[in-house]
């Protein structure tokens, strides 16, 4: 607590004690009281007593103890939940029912935010469970590898329209700009992209930087791959908004499928 | 010929001049940064660089025809439509970062030999090779491969490298196919010999080049020899073309070289330095890594107007400078603007003839305990600058005892007055 008061955050997650998916019954409990002891302990030292806290809610993979853990937190003058111990080898179908355990305890107005789920695929089952915000390294490591996200988003909402999918016009979610396919690129990351890098740059200046070491390329697709994620949120935004989500949801699913197929043929 | 060189102003030797490129319109004198691999430079945007001020940037050719090789280049539109970089640029020859960097180059008459450095395989960079390379790449400023030795040798060696540049000058000429967009400058060598440095000179002169460089200084010669080669150089290259002083380098030199009537300077200096995490200032040289660094809130200097001293603290870049390359990233952009600042300094003071005013200000805030440097002393009265009010006279008797006939040199340090 004395960390927090000195860097003076806006919002700050309690001390808790993470476990992975896989341990057993004994060590998650444990998990659980001492998480919410810890969280009580934060919360009398903390000088605005919670008010820009976020409790953190664990329990493992038992329904039970996320429940639990989820309906003692919300009892505490936190202003936001942080849900942890996903991403660390759970099973997909095993998160989404634990999340929605959690998140059917918790307050409606008050955020929540989960940790290490990136994938778009894993951002919108979140979304769907009633997650908030999301924060996760997915960005830096596409970056740092090389990668672009390409993904259509617009040819999402595009495709809400009209209920067709054109396999022709999709691409897979990203691409290596690493590779000697790029070489001679002189197309943007992504045609219309309204990004610092795509109105600047080509595929085959970022492939020569890359290869050759060069800081920019990093700046670079960092630029662009945020740009991107972030205007993915924006449409999901949007078609929530739209009272859309479920059909969004379910057309990028099955969009990525399709180029998953295509690409396996 | 590709450019126009219109002096605007002078004092004395110095020249304010505008310098119109195919890609830019340029004001001298003026200072280019040196591209890394990429051409890049560190990290910094061409949008960061065309805020900065910068104008022309070097491109290192040797580099380039490694990665990604100056024919893709060509295919894809030349190296500004590649890096989008809509100012000028200027290639090397390839031929120093060769000479420096690769272990077993050697030079014969045919050219720079030297081992592949992708397959050991043994390569031969020519005039003609290294003219088709820059050919390719299409910068507005090309360079002639010229015989660089270092100044720090002697010997019968330099005058065969001078008379061996002047040889390869009539290959580059022939062998440039694209002198109507593309400017070729020769490149004067000869050591710190006068004589040599003289038919050089003359030689490039008949030549009839677009723009001219002084080679083979900034390489560890002492600060004397250096001023007045320069010094020699630019008194015999003519005053209608640019001169470009190849390898300079700290902000004394250049404020040295402008009043001696240089126009262009390359140096990986600013660059460099912000990599070590230091940062360039008017008093000198702000080391970001020292301790004293961490609690300092103020900006690097609270003079300067860019993007970095507006936002960001000492304390904050000494952080950075110890752990992230972001920090390198920004003290390179500081340090590039106030390079550019200086450029721009000296042209506008020249231009509005306060070029005296400008240098004794550069020089007091430099130096001001008054300790500047004899070169620096020696080089201003060539120049025709008076500087003797920022400098401390009393402890020196040397140009009294000098001017009354008496040598007292065995008890003074060779190059400065304390």
């Amino acid at each position: 607590m004395e960390l927090i008061s000195c860097l003076q955050p806006n919002l700050w997650a309690s001390l808790a004690d993470e476990v992975p998916a896989w341990v057993n019954e004994k060590r998650n409990k444990t998990s659980v009281e001492r998480t919410l002891r810890w969280l009580d302990a934060c919360i009398a030292l903390d000088a605005a007593s919670g008010r820009n806290s976020l409790g953190v809610v664990v329990g493992g993979s038992s329904i039970e103890q996320r429940k639990l853990c989820a309906t003692e937190v919300s009892k505490r003058n936190v202003s936001g939940f942080w849900i942890g111990g996903f991403g660390l080898g759970e099973s997909v179908e095993e998160r989404c029912s634990l999340l929605n355990a959690v998140t059917d305890c918790l307050p409606l107005e008050k955020p929540r935010i989960v940790s290490r789920l990136g994938l778009p695929e894993e951002v919108l089952e979140g979304v769907a469970s009633g997650i908030d915000l999301f924060d996760s390294t997915y960005i830096y490591q596409l970056t740092m590898g090389g990668f672009a996200l390409i993904f259509p988003i617009d040819m999402v909402e595009r495709e809400m329209q009209n209920g067709v999918f054109d396999s022709s016009a999709g691409d897979s979610a990203k691409i290596n700009l690493r590779a000697t396919t790029y070489r001679k690129d002189m197309s943007r990351i992504v045609d219309g992209c309204t990004c610092f890098t795509c109105q600047n740059h080509t595929r085959a200046y970022l492939n020569h930087l890359i290869n050759v070491h060069e800081m920019l390329a990093q700046i670079l697709l960092e630029i662009h791959n945020t740009h991107h994620y972030l205007r993915f949120f924006r449409s999901i935004r949007e078609a929530i908004k739209a009272g859309e989500f479920d059909i969004f949801w379910k057309q990028f699913v099955e969009n990525r499928r399709s180029q998953i197929a295509a690409a396996a043929m | 010929m590709a450019l126009r060189f219109e002096v605007l102003g002078r004092f004395n030797r110095a020249r304010a001049a505008r310098l119109t490129l195919p890609h830019f319109t340029c004001q001298t004198p003026l200072f280019m940064p040196v591209g890394t691999q990429g051409s890049t430079i560190k990290g910094l945007t061409t949008d960061q660089l065309e805020t900065i001020g910068c104008q022309i940037i070097l491109g290192n050719t040797y580099h380039l025809e490694l990665r990604p090789g100056s024919q893709l280049i060509d295919d894809l539109g030349g190296l500004h439509k590649f890096m989008n970089w809509k100012r000028a640029l200027l290639t090397d020859s390839g031929g120093f970062q060769m000479v420096s960097l690769l272990h077993l180059a050697d030079i014969t008459e045919e050219g720079v030999t030297f081992q592949s450095p992708v397959d050991g395989k043994p390569m031969l960079l020519t005039p003609e090779e290294s003219i088709n390379i820059q050919n390719n790449i299409g910068a507005d400023i090309i360079m002639a491969l010229d015989d660089v030795v270092k100044t720090t040798i002697t010997g019968p060696r330099i005058e065969e490298a001078m008379y061996r540049t002047l040889r390869w000058i009539d290959r580059c000429i022939a062998a440039h196919k694209k002198p109507d967009v593309q400017n070729l400058f020769g490149i004067v060598q000869g050591g710190l010999d006068p004589v040599l440095r003289d038919i050089c000179v003359r030689g490039l002169v008949e030549r009839n080049l677009p723009g001219y460089a002084i080679g083979g200084l900034a390489g560890g010669e002492d600060k004397d020899s250096f001023w007045r080669v320069v010094a020699q150089c630019t008194a015999g290259l003519p005053e209608d073309k640019p001169r470009y002083v190849m390898g300079v380098g700290y902000p004394l030199d250049i404020v040295v070289c402008s009043a001696l009537g240089a126009d262009m300077y390359d140096c990986v200096y600013p660059t460099r330095t912000a990599r070590f995490g230091s940062a360039l200032v008017p008093e000198g040289v702000l080391k970001l890594k020292q301790n004293a660094m961490a609690t300092d809130e103020r900006p690097i200097d609270p003079s300067c107007p860019c993007m970095v001293c507006k936002n960001y603290t000492r304390a904050y870049l000494h952080c950075l400078v110890t752990k992230d390359p972001m920090g390198s990233q920004l003290l390179s952009y500081h340090n590039l603007s106030f390079m550019a600042r200086l450029s721009r300094d000296l042209h506008m003071s020249i231009l509005e003839g306060r070029f005296p005013e400008f240098v004794r200000g550069f020089l007091r805030v430099q130096f001001p305990k008054g300790d500047v440097p004899k070169w620096v002393h020696n080089a201003m009265e060539v120049a025709g600058i008076d500087i003797s009010e920022c400098c401390t006279p009393t402890n020196c008797q040397h140009d009294a005892m000098e001017a009354a006939g008496v040598d007292i040199s065995e008890f003074c340090p060779p190059t400065r007055c304390p």
